[in-house]
């Protein structure tokens, strides 16, 4: 059966209360984690990240560089994992196959006229199948963030639809760009759109936009996904993207998730992180637990 | 009724407490508190550092010139707020006499390292005959972060002279100020606030020495410690330092400061550029 947007299903939750959130989400960054619980949340945040460069000057030996990271993050460091995927634009991701090999670590794609989506619906399908003919795990599509703002909603519905039908097997992240929607109510809708229309995962920013994922957002997002579970025993998984680039930050979204989500959620097919330059305050903070002494960025690679 | 000053610390161009929250009371020398001094962390030690490590680029990167140029307004204000310097020198046992020599020899010495910006490359800097077909320069460049132990027996002039002669070459620095005598240091962070000195340039901290220098030592992203001789606290000192081979420049209390200060927190760049002629009788560049 073809999906279809339905107003009464999106609508339901729309109304966030923006105060309870921050007071909640102030909660969870009291948390304190120690120790060999903070040293194992660092070892699964790595696992989850999304290592991610997307630049106009990104050359196939810049992405190359990256699969090798993705595979050997600090080999100082005995027994560290490797990241979740690499993320790329269409035009790297058969570069990024080729260097990833056999490893584990997927490759996802950006699509769907990255970063804007100011394009038709053709060319954001054949963008898609472009991508997953050159071996993309995964898929990071934007929504048309001017058409839901226009309150173009089922426009929004559709052209997910579409997209995810182009994904094939990949699994397909729905970007909210959450910095452009301006409030958490249309947040919560966008978040219920992309989910009833066919996302598997749902993402908050492309990186290119302040804010990104903040907490506020990651918060409103994750009540959605719990929402939707709650209802139809359906998993979705959360990608927060942009603006989480230290250790600290990391792990408050680690506890947010497991205390909203809970356990289910805490592993790399459920949650992601997108980032470019968190891995490296990750393996400094891992370092700094081993060895006890504070580290230099001198000592680790070059992001 | 008289309220007791809490001197705060200086971290990336503010002024906060320490994240401790703990603050020790300093006595002169009947026994009376004169001040609340803050009793700093190692992770102040670590967030000292991030700012320093932060604000390297920038004043690296600053002509020496400009850096001379600010060094001299810190000497200017410094100058401007003498009178508060002396009170608290005062204040922490000093007779007036000598107090009016150790604000005097601060400014001075500021007004010196400042002279000394954009001289010391020059006079430093070496053409080196090699032979092959090389035109071969050594060139000096700064260290980094500079961890900085203030000399203990004086309260100005020991943090003066060694912030003055890092940051002259282009370092930033982590300061801890004199354990017995904070509250010059913590004075000074606020002529340097006054002074176009970048925020994190110099970062200023006050607590037990046995507790912050170590932090100082053992930190991965300090690329040179400076201090005079601290007796038994040398040696650990030392080992600590070995961990990134981090410089440790000791000076014997009472060693005259001066050029010397300058190039210890500076490394030398040694460049080969070839050129087309071998080993001629007179070189040609």
């Amino acid at each position: 059966m073809k999906k279809s947007y339905n107003p009464t299903l999106i609508h339901a939750n729309s109304r966030v209360d923006k105060v309870g959130v921050e007071e909640r989400v102030a909660r969870f960054q009291t948390r304190s984690i120690k120790n060999e619980a903070k040293k194992q949340g660092l070892l699964m945040v790595l696992n989850m990240i999304d290592l991610t460069t997307l630049e106009g000057k990104d050359t196939p030996g810049k992405v190359q560089q990256m699969c090798y990271k993705a595979q050997h993050l600090h080999d100082v460091y005995p027994g560290l994992p490797t990241v979740a995927a690499v993320c790329v634009y269409p035009s790297m991701v058969s570069v990024a196959r080729k260097a990833l090999g056999n490893s584990p670590v997927k490759v996802a794609s950006v699509s769907t006229a990255f970063p804007s989506g100011q394009s038709t619906r053709e060319i954001k399908i054949s963008d898609t199948k472009y991508a997953v003919e050159q071996g993309a795990d995964e898929i990071d599509m934007v929504i048309s963030r001017g058409q839901f703002l226009a309150g173009e909603y089922g426009f929004v519905f559709d052209e997910i639809a579409a997209i995810k039908e182009a994904c094939g097997k990949a699994r397909l992240k729905v970007i909210l760009e959450t910095g452009e929607l301006c409030t958490l109510d249309n947040v919560r809708i966008a978040s219920d759109i992309a989910i009833h229309a066919g996302a598997d995962f749902i993402k908050t920013s492309t990186g290119k936009i302040q804010p990104a994922a903040t907490m506020q957002v990651t918060y409103t997002m994750l009540m959605a996904i719990k929402d939707y579970y709650d209802q139809t025993g359906k998993m979705i998984g959360m990608k927060p993207a942009g603006g989480i680039s230290t250790a600290k930050l990391a792990l408050h979204n680690l506890v947010m998730v497991k205390e909203i989500l809970g356990n289910q959620w805490l592993s790399n097919d459920w949650f992601r992180f997108g980032a470019s330059s968190l891995a490296n305050d990750v393996l400094m903070q891992l370092m700094k637990t081993e060895s006890g002494l504070y580290q230099s960025p001198d000592y680790f690679s070059i992001d | 009724m008289e309220v007791l000053k809490t001197y705060k610390i200086y971290i990336g161009g503010s002024f906060p407490r320490t994240e401790s929250g703990r603050y020790y009371p300093l006595l002169d020398a009947k026994g009376n508190t004169i001040a609340n001094v803050s009793l700093s962390s190692r992770k102040d030690v670590r967030n000292a550092v991030v700012a320093a490590r932060k604000a390297f680029g920038g004043w690296s990167e600053k002509t020496a010139f400009n850096r001379g140029q600010i060094l001299y307004r810190m000497a200017e204000i410094l100058e401007g707020r003498k009178l508060q310097f002396l009170e608290e020198l005062k204040k922490q046992g000093s007779s007036k006499e000598k107090a009016a020599r150790e604000v005097q020899a601060a400014i001075d010495c500021l007004v010196y390292y400042a002279g000394w910006a954009d001289k010391f490359q020059q006079i430093s800097s070496t053409v080196n005959p090699v032979s092959s077909s090389h035109f071969n320069f050594s060139a000096l460049e700064p260290m980094g972060v500079i961890g900085i132990i203030a000399a203990q027996e004086t309260s100005l002039i020991g943090v003066v002279k060694f912030i003055a002669s890092a940051i002259c070459g282009g370092n930033t620095a982590v300061v801890v100020a004199s354990e017995e005598l904070p509250l010059c240091a913590v004075t000074l962070a606020e002529v340097i606030h006054s002074s176009d000195v970048p925020g994190g340039v110099v970062n200023i901290l006050t607590g037990k020495l046995s507790e912050l220098a170590p932090a100082l030592a053992s930190h991965m992203d300090i690329n040179a410690l400076v201090k005079e001789s601290l007796g038994g606290l040398d040696k650990p000192i030392a080992l600590a330092c070995i961990e990134n081979l981090k410089r440790n420049i000791t000076y014997q209390p009472g060693t005259e400061h001066g050029l010397q200060n300058i190039t210890d927190l500076q490394e030398v760049k040694t460049t080969w550029h070839p050129i087309e002629h071998i080993g001629g009788a007179s070189s040609s560049y």
